[in-house]
């Protein structure tokens, strides 16, 4: 973290380098041609998913005609779909669901990375080592014990099973972030602070929590993206209808049997990106900072 | 002013305690004590609705000599190895390409992550209706383009489905990779390429002596994320195939719930849940040895 904290700010200026001497003709050929057919592959499928939402049946079940257009668009899969499926309430259940285990796991996560960077409490070294070990732990061999778990507690197919195991990943990872950033504010200020009589509790709201606005932005950012894309907790502790979230209840209840209603489908995945796709847009540098931040290390 | 002092680290190691409750509670609850019951699982004979007792080994005796479990062993593996291969060229090219002078540089380095932040079963839903036997875009284009005579039945076929599913992980995967060593790649400084170029060394010599070795100890993080994520992946599988045609898609992951969500057999699943704990440690262990040395070499200190 610290390497790349010193590191990015002066170069900016210097990227340019020695492109100078590469002529126009070779930058084609090896930059913008290959970025190209990146770009088309990575989009492709959200350009699909647009086209497909929507296209009338008649033109998604022909194979005449260019498939790769829409000559009738139609809005009849998007009203189907928020008038004849439980989709609103899956919607409701993932914003809620998300909002609420990124709430929890930040509060979290803020007391523990500040006790574990700035507190040193005794120990806190082996903490951290175990909070970054938590982290790596995947959730698809914690799903089997956790659904007995889920289930003795009481708590199988209610929204609270979600919020509780979602900060399983939330807070390793959330903890992990704001423990760099609460590294790089200077013990100076927490120092003079202390000597003005201010409790610990103070300095972190007061000092600590103002200066990592940025970080925190970073964590809830990342926390809320991972709780909405969540799988496989989610198809494994809830089982009505009404509890499910959005990446679970398209794929469970939108497919029935042999018939593919592909155009609700579509739109199906694409109002349930969208909302992530919107929040990214708005906060790119932060999740991208989260990304990157905690990798490094 | 000792008083003072020793007042404040008494404090201070009583409330870093009291500061940990909260994450301690709900990781020791929902994490630890999961992990250790899921490996106590794997050796009980538990079905849903029913604690199991002590079997011993049984569980992993009869999955040892189980067919299809031997073939999701051998799917993951497969599965792991040529996405991560796969992914960490492609990814890296990327970020080569990204790192160059380029107008709306972050306005595509933007665009490039989309595919890792969408939900990656919704992903795999749009994969799903491009890789249909029937009306398949792919198909169309290649039938129009008469490279192929007949629609590629991709999900249907063992090794088309192998490949179709690696595709999409792939998909999905590149971003990641892209835009972890785009940041890496940011901080080496153009000045040991200028100086590399004024001794004359070829755009090769210059990425295989200059970007290869500062960009190790990121690539080895990266590429643990990377195979961790891989080899444990669940939703695509469970999206675009449930492991079919044939168990041909069975990963550990899809396998282990199938036998115990969908079977019932809440010690089987545990146990192949278990079975993959000594694979991911060992891909940890390997970042974690290669990162050491090269944060030595680069005469790093201890972090």
């Amino acid at each position: 973290m610290s390497t790349t904290v010193a590191s990015d700010a002066p170069r900016v200026a210097d990227t340019e380098g020695m492109n100078y001497l590469v002529s126009l003709p070779r930058r084609v050929v090896t930059v913008y041609v290959p970025l190209a057919l990146f770009l088309i592959v990575l989009l492709f499928p959200f350009y699909w998913m647009v086209i497909t939402t929507f296209k009338p049946n008649e033109e998604l079940l022909s194979r005449e005609g260019n498939p790769f257009w829409v000559i009738n668009p139609t809005l009849a899969h998007v009203k189907k779909l928020l008038f004849d499926t439980a989709y609103p309430d899956w919607l409701w259940n993932t914003v809620l669901i998300s909002v609420v285990a990124t709430a929890l796991s930040l509060f979290c996560s803020v007391l523990a990375a500040y006790a574990i960077e700035r507190l040193r409490f005794r120990g806190s070294r082996y903490v951290g080592m175990s909070i970054f070990l938590a982290y790596l732990v995947p959730p698809s061999i914690l799903f089997i014990p956790l659904a007995t778990v889920v289930y003795k507690l009481q708590l199988f197919d209610t929204r609270l099973a979600l919020i509780l195991t979602y900060p399983t990943f939330l807070i390793p990872f959330c903890t992990w972030l704001l423990m760099g950033y609460f590294k790089s504010i200077p013990f100076e200020l927490e120092e003079c602070a202390l000597i003005d009589g201010a409790s610990r509790w103070q300095i972190l709201v007061k000092i600590i929590l103002p200066l990592a606005v940025p970080g925190l932005i970073s964590a809830g950012i990342f926390a809320f993206t991972l709780s909405w894309n969540e799988f496989i907790y989610a198809l494994t502790f809830v089982s009505s209808s009404e509890v499910k979230t959005v990446p679970v209840g398209v794929v469970t209840e939108l497919v029935e049997g042999d018939v593919y209603h592909w155009g609700s489908l579509m739109a199906g995945a694409l109002l349930g990106s969208l909302p992530v796709a919107v929040l990214y847009s708005f906060f790119v540098e932060y999740y991208v900072s989260g990304l990157t931040g905690a990798v490094k290390e | 002013m000792s008083t003072f002092t020793s007042r404040l680290q008494d404090n201070r190691h009583a409330l870093g305690i009291v500061f940990m409750v909260p994450a301690a509670l709900v990781l020791l609850v929902f994490l630890t004590y999961p992990l250790g019951l899921g490996t106590w699982l794997g050796f009980t004979d538990a079905k849903i609705g029913r604690p199991g007792v002590f079997i011993g080994i049984e569980n992993f005796e009869y999955l040892w000599g189980d067919a299809v479990t031997r073939l999701a062993l051998f799917n993951t593996l497969f599965y792991t190895f040529v996405a991560s291969v796969i992914k960490f060229a492609l990814g890296l090219w990327l970020a080569l390409i990204l790192n160059k002078h380029l107008p709306f540089k972050a306005f595509f380095r933007a665009i490039v992550l989309l595919p890792f932040i969408v939900p990656t079963a919704l992903s795999a839903i749009a994969f799903w209706w491009i890789y249909d036997s029937q009306f398949s875009i792919i198909s169309w284009t290649l039938m129009r383009m008469g490279l192929i005579s007949e629609y590629i039945d991709f999900l249907g076929q063992p090794w088309h489905a192998r490949f179709a599913t690696i595709a999409a992980n792939i998909w999905r995967g590149v971003p990641f990779v892209a835009i972890t060593l785009l940041a890496g790649l940011q901080t080496i400084s153009p000045s040991y390429y200028e100086a590399a170029s004024l001794d004359g060394a070829s755009p090769w010599q210059q990425f295989r002596h200059v970007t290869l070795p500062l960009l190790t100890p990121i690539i080895a993080v990266v590429m643990t994320f990377s195979v961790l994520f891989t080899f444990t992946d669940f939703q695509l599988i469970y999206v675009l195939t449930r492991g079919g045609p044939l168990n041909a898609t069975h990963l550990m992951a899809t396998l282990s719930f199938q036998r115990a969500i969908s079977g019932g057999s809440l010690g089987e699943g545990a146990a192949i849940a278990t079975a993959m704990v000594p694979f991911l440690l060992a891909a940890i262990m390997v970042s974690y040895f290669g990162l050491q040395r090269r944060a030595w070499q680069q005469g790093g200190s201890d972090k």
